[in-house]
């Protein structure tokens, strides 16, 4: 049975319904699909981000409850970062609990007046008080208080922001289960600014299935491949921490805001000295059994009391290590680990917060600002000074903060810098100096993420099979997000996309109750990512508009330095394809 | 000797719940409705995970307070579950120390552990195994 029911909250009047909506699962799959569609029946091109008529929009897939790794919720909403489409993907118990709960989609309308937190369980949704958890600015403490003020613990999710999220920061995320997040697009700000503390999702429940033996069988087999195969072992063993050594090893490792390519510290900060001196326990989104969320365990003494400790356990991934460790210059675990975990405090965006302090500390390096400005002298390395520039982030005491706030493409538009301000389509980068296919896909992606159409491991290969012509490049990254949007749609782990392969996911999708016809998907995807475009292009993208910063063809790639031409060439054609059906 | 289910080591779980979607995926359902195993946090995952189940009594509370005898003690410890007979009270539920007695919405009645061992094949992780009680 496909998921149907799309649950209608508005915030300003306290009310909800349910609809009916299996047209859209039918035809758009779910995740990404039928999100798309929700926010473009919602969502109008003058709404303003931080207004109330952005909705927010969460949904789940039909193999969500069925199948493992099936365990993502992609958020859409208007960016406050991008002013364009804002989609996020969460794992933790977030999908597994909306889809328990009976949904199969979430639209999220108005804003409150005073602070609230919703309580959505098989019932119905409670609307509840947040007045006192409002100004409580560690996401940690939020989940900390709903975890024992909410029923039905093991069946939930706990989405919460911290104080960036009420004070509005244009990269700040939602948080849930403590260690996985809604990052990226400023889904937190959309939050603060409906005055939603929090989102409790709770449920269990059944879903029939047809084909009871095909389904156990498919299940071993997914199970099997998950256990015994290698596709998953990356993330399994050291996590996505891994990439830290080969990629500074190719000299991929974005560093010092970019002024170089790899990091003199990187095997301090790396997945295998993490996991040797940190690692304290793994955990896993529900319904995942690779378990890739790594935890390290940080002992800390109390300076004002002998034989006083506390140990913080700190959630550590490749991004983080580079925004937060070779960006900014950070070289010992322990000084990355206190920074990572005031980021994971505020609840905001590790990346946009990296790229935007390391933007930060070049600018007052250049002398083009002055402590004047970042109020703290900004230094590569100097971990207590970026700490207080992260509270700055949100506390935003001057100008130059609350530019920063905006994210560093509007900042830099303010104090300059631009060439070295290091977004693309207004999003901060990802950790890959691979090449040119990276930076294509952060310019073409729907959302402008790495993980829009992976280009950083095109790269790779690219660097063996020899070059490549802008046509063959564009067809790559376009034929890989039009997958990776039937993949987001499901909506599963992309870090499963080895397991689920098409024949896979046709069988899965059979099961759960949506026949496609076979060789199909595809097309479906590309679908899907045209809608994503039409809808950018509504709300006024320009891809001719978008500025590159120079900074990237002037450091070396393991592929060598990136010609200008041959990166806007790429891009052209991307667009060209997608705007003429491939 | 019946076997019960035995929780190897809680330390070693890593809370993906995949016991608890086997649970009800033995009667071939998806989702977790009928499952009688629940893997929660033990106040935030940072601390790690209780894993919820029945433990097999060697003298069941749950049986003692049911009052129509639908649950009833089982030859080497823990429960057998008369449907039939059962009113859906909830006494049973209430009853039980480690809160390993669930409920089916559906219909109004407990889910009990049949200690059939199934979810041991889908933990990952070494947590759950078989065993003989003492």
């Amino acid at each position: 049975m496909i998921p149907e029911k799309v649950l209608y909250i508005n915030l300003s009047d306290k009310s909800y319904t349910v609809k009916a909506r299996r047209d859209l699962f039918e035809r758009y799959i779910g995740g990404s699909g039928v999100a798309i569609k929700l926010l473009a029946e919602e969502c109008r091109r003058e709404t303003d981000p931080l207004h109330p008529e952005n909705p927010i929009v969460l949904a789940v897939g039909p193999l969500t409850g069925l199948f493992p790794f099936a365990s993502k919720t992609v958020a859409m909403f208007k960016s406050p970062l991008t002013g364009n489409l804002g989609e996020s993907h969460a794992g933790g118990r977030s999908a597994v609990a909306l889809r328990m709960a009976g949904y199969g989609a979430a639209v999220i309308r108005g804003a409150s007046e005073t602070p609230v937190y919703l309580s959505i369980h098989q019932g119905g949704v409670h609307f509840r008080d947040a007045s006192a958890l409002w100004g409580v600015g560690s996401s940690y403490t939020v989940g900390r208080i709903l975890r024992e003020r909410e029923t039905e613990p093991g069946l939930r999710t706990i989405m919460r922001i911290g104080a960036a999220g009420e004070k509005l920061v244009s990269f700040a995320c939602v948080t849930t289960e403590t260690y996985r997040h809604f990052g990226r697009l400023g889904l937190g700000a959309v939050f603060g600014s409906k005055k939603l503390k929090a989102l409790v999702i709770a449920g269990s429940s059944t879903i029939e299935i047809k084909d009871q033996k095909k389904y156990r069988e498919v299940y071993d087999r997914i199970y099997r491949l998950a256990l015994d195969s290698k596709l998953m072992k990356k993330y399994h063993d050291l996590g996505t921490a891994a990439n830290v050594v080969p990629l500074n090893a190719l000299q991929a490792l974005p560093t010092r805001n970019l002024t170089q390519p790899a990091f003199d510290n990187a095997e301090k900060i790396s997945g295998e000295y993490l996991a040797q001196n940190f690692l304290g326990r793994r955990v896993a989104c529900a319904h995942c059994p690779t378990a890739c969320i790594h935890l390290a365990a940080l002992r800390e003494p109390y300076e004002d009391e002998p034989y006083f400790y506390k140990t913080t356990m700190i959630s550590y991934d490749h991004e983080l290590i580079y925004a937060l460790g070779s960006m900014l210059g950070v070289g010992r675990a322990e000084h990355l680990l206190k920074l990572i975990d005031a980021v994971e405090k505020a609840g905001l965006d590790a990346m946009s917060t990296g790229v935007a302090l390391a933007w930060a500390t070049e600018m007052l390096e250049r002398a083009k600002i002055s402590e004047k400005e970042t109020v703290v002298p900004l230094a590569w390395g100097d971990h207590g000074n970026y700490i207080r520039a992260v509270r700055s982030i949100v506390s935003q005491p001057n100008e130059f903060y609350r530019a920063l706030a905006s994210g560093v493409d509007y900042a830099s538009t303010i104090y300059g810098g631009k060439e070295f301000a290091l977004a693309f389509g207004k999003t901060e980068m990802a950790g890959y100096n691979t090449g040119p296919l990276f930076y294509a896909t952060l310019l073409t992606g729907a959302r402008h993420s790495h993980l829009d159409s992976a280009g950083y491991s095109f790269d790779e290969k690219r660097l063996k099979a020899g070059n490549l012509d802008p046509e063959e490049g564009a067809e790559m990254l376009l034929k890989e997000e039009s997958w990776r949007c039937v993949l987001t749609s499901l909506a599963v782990c992309l870090f499963a996309r080895g397991i689920y392969d098409e024949k896979l996911v046709e069988e899965c999708l059979s099961i759960g109750g949506l026949e496609v016809t076979s060789g199909t998907l595809a097309e479906k995807g590309f679908e899907i990512l045209k809608l994503k475009h039409e809808f950018k292009k509504a709300m006024g993208f320009d891809w001719k508009s978008m500025k590159v910063p120079e900074r990237i063809f002037e450091v070396e790639t393991p592929a060598g330095r990136i010609r200008k031409e041959f990166l806007s060439a790429i891009v052209e054609r991307y667009f060209r394809k997608i705007e003429t059906d491939g | 000797m019946p076997k019960r289910l035995a929780i190897l080591d809680a330390q070693r779980c890593v809370g993906c719940q995949m016991c608890m979607f086997a649970c009800t995926r033995k009667y071939g359902l998806a989702g977790t409705g009928k499952s009688a195993i629940l893997v929660r946090s033990v106040g935030g995952m940072e601390h790690g995970f209780s894993v919820i189940v029945c433990r097999a009594c060697a003298e069941p509370a749950c049986a003692k307070v049911c009052p129509t005898a639908a649950l009833r003690p089982r030859a080497g410890g823990g429960v057998s579950l008369d449907r039939k007979k059962c009113i859906g009270c909830g006494f049973c539920a209430r009853a039980c120390t480690f809160g390993a007695i669930f409920w089916d919405k559906d219909i109004n009645k407990p889910e009990i552990c049949i200690y059939c061992g199934y979810c041991v094949n889908y933990c990952p992780h070494g947590v759950l195994g078989m065993e003989e009680r003492a």
